[in-house]
């Protein structure tokens, strides 16, 4: 029983950055039929601002010493690396996503494709693709306990701030001006412009949002995977799977898909096979796409001839 | 000035028009044949790793470009091919020439099995299925070690063929550019053919495509299966070159260069997917002072083509040779 609460914890936790990086995808998915395989990248090139940002502040500590900071250098260097996603983001769609001859889908993927190669070569290129400790200022040593359950402080403050930034994800989606331009424009974008909506800058804000939840799963999947060039591969393809089996259209999807994913893959791993847990995340999406093409909450899109 | 007036349908449909045309298939497929005499042993070896490619990019060319059935698990497919090749030849003594076709035969059932759900998927869903393929493959090969012998990988037995006179480099490159060139051949017969016509109708429309009587069961599972047949000889060729075999040379990344070519190469090429397999083969190796900004250029370089020229080098070379067709226009 407390192993079987154990595993589910850890599936939360896991889930949540799954469902972190599916939402940076359906966002952007949804609003303009883009699918961005440079997501993972773009969190990892933000995460590396942000070390970056944080080593000027505070000297590098060796490696086996704990990887500690104080808030006040963290928050800053954190803020400036959420701008830089953000600003990565919409310098994309202005600069390579509008201007693309084929706009088919097979050609924003390759555009996207294309980005996510780039991005990879130049983080290789300016910070090398050796393994470094991300300074955090929460400890994965620290635990605390619940009954027999273990949960460490670095991944209940993840947990958290995963939460949060979904809480304040859909505030602004659902309750502002600008979340209501958003989901106007995903619904119909002619319509949208005949209303005056100034598509474009929605467009633009809605890939630097992107960008900023990559940057924000780019920074809270450092601490565990440590930083490297390819660190995000896994949490990346992890959330295009809860994306996928969410739905790609719809946002409250994308994190329970994320959710979802994280306990099944938790479980598995606990009951069954450790080893072969990547390969269920795939097993399921494959059953999914045979079973239910439009993932869980999405609605099904249909298509005239 | 153009020069040929096609009057007949057999005209049209000829692969090679023209005594100049002859001449120079003639004497491409003379220099290919005493490359390996006279280039050196590492070229020879950058020869086989195109033709290598080339197949791959042919099959994936024929899937993606002809079919408009996006695959980001090719790599899958040629790691198939070649576990199936090295598994046969390593462990049950098969020779290469039954090993290599059952390589294919075998990737070409996964590309069929791969293809019923592409049946349902449409854009970015077959995206992601064919991905979360690929990196099962991976994934498989890399924890079933009394399979694949894990992450250190599987020896490949050495092919005895030919005279005795040559290297093993040298028999190898004949069986590679052998096999990619009657392969290039097969395409080309391949999309000239009504099955190529279906392929491009599915890409077109498929339901339109399905109106006028392509049957889009048959015809879409028969893109994955020829594409992954490609893939899985390709693989047979690639452990063969290695000699070793391991899951980290089928990754994703893998994946995405093969995608790669056909792209800067052009889209529903032939020609396009032959040039992206040399051009995306060579240049790295080339480039051995510029190693660790491929990833760099090659990124900014399949942006750039889609900004620019969506048609790729291909269809680049066929704009300048219009240009010059229609000169004084």
């Amino acid at each position: 029983m407390v192993d079987l609460v154990q595993y589910l914890v850890g599936g939360l936790t896991a889930g949540t950055l799954y469902g972190l990086v599916a939402l940076g995808i359906v966002l952007l998915y949804r609003s303009s039929r883009v699918l961005n395989f440079a997501h993972g990248d773009l969190a990892t090139l933000a995460a590396f601002v942000g070390f970056t940002l944080l080593l000027r502040r505070q000297p590098p500590t060796p490696f086996p010493i704990g990887p500690q900071t104080g808030w006040w250098s963290f928050l800053p260097a954190m803020a400036g690396a959420l701008l830089a996603g953000a600003l990565a983001g919409a310098a994309f769609y202005f600069l390579i996503i509008r201007p693309v001859k084929e706009a088919t889908l097979l050609g924003r993927i390759v555009v996207t494709l294309g980005l996510a190669l780039a991005i990879n070569g130049l983080v290789v290129l300016v910070w090398g693709a050796d393994t470094k400790v991300f300074p955090f200022p929460l400890s994965d040593v620290r635990v605390y306990r619940l009954g027999g359950v273990v949960i460490s402080q670095l991944s209940l403050g993840l947990t958290t701030a995963g939460l949060l930034l979904v809480a304040l994800l859909y505030l602004l989606v659902q309750r502002t001006r600008v979340g209501l331009a958003m989901r106007a424009v995903a619904q119909d974008l002619t319509a949208a412009q005949a209303l005056g909506i100034p598509s474009r800058r929605i467009f633009a804000l809605t890939w630097g949002l992107a960008g900023m939840l990559a940057a924000a799963a780019g920074i809270l999947a450092a601490p565990v995977t440590l930083l490297t060039p390819f660190m995000m591969l896994d949490p990346f393809l992890k959330g295009f799977a809860a994306a996928v089996l969410g739905g790609m259209d719809s946002l409250p999807g994308a994190v329970l898909g994320g959710w979802l994913l994280g306990l099944a893959e938790s479980l598995f791993a606990g009951y069954i096979s450790f080893k072969f847990k990547t390969t269920l995340a795939f097993l399921i999406i494959i059953l999914t796409l045979m079973l239910r093409p439009e993932g869980l909450l999405g609605r099904e899109y249909r298509r005239r001839v | 000035m153009q020069r040929d007036l096609r009057e007949r349908y057999e005209q049209d449909l000829a692969l090679v028009r023209g005594a100049a045309a002859w001449l120079a298939l003639a004497a491409a497929l003379i220099g290919l044949a005493v490359f390996p005499w006279y280039a050196p042993s590492y070229l020879v070896f950058t020869a086989i790793l195109v033709s290598v490619n080339a197949i791959v990019a042919l099959g994936l060319n024929l899937l993606t470009g002809y079919t408009g059935q996006i695959s980001l698990g090719h790599a899958g497919f040629v790691a198939i091919g070649a576990y199936t090749s090295g598994l046969l030849m390593s462990k049950l003594g098969v020779t290469w020439w039954l090993a290599w076709p059952a390589a294919g035969i075998v990737a070409a059932a996964f590309g069929f099995l791969v293809g019923l759900p592409a049946l349902r998927l449409t854009g970015p869903y077959l995206v992601i299925a064919t991905l979360g393929f690929g990196i099962a493959v991976h994934q498989v090969l890399t924890n079933w070690e009394a399979l694949s012998g894990g992450r250190m990988g599987l020896p490949v037995p050495q092919v005895t063929f030919g005279p005795a006179g040559l290297t093993a480099e040298q028999r190898l490159y004949y069986l590679a550019v052998g096999g990619a060139v009657l392969l290039t051949w097969v395409a080309f017969n391949l999309t000239r053919s009504h099955v190529g016509r279906a392929f491009v109708a599915i890409r077109d429309s498929d339901i339109a495509a399905e109106v006028v009587g392509v049957n889009l069961t048959r015809y879409k599972t028969l893109a994955f299966a020829v594409s992954a047949f490609y893939a899985g000889i390709a693989g047979a060729l690639f452990g063969q070159a290695l000699r070793h075999i391991e899951p980290q040379s089928f990754t994703l990344v893998e994946s995405i260069f093969y995608f790669a070519m056909i792209v800067i190469g052009g889209l529903a090429s032939i020609p396009g997917a032959l040039i992206g397999a040399v051009v995306l083969t060579v240049l790295p190796q080339q480039l051995t002072l510029l190693r660790e900004w491929v990833p760099l250029i090659f990124g900014s370089a399949i942006i750039l083509m889609m900004v620019v020229e969506p048609k790729g080098l291909y269809g680049r070379w066929l704009r300048v040779k219009l240009y010059f067709r229609t000169w004084p226009l």
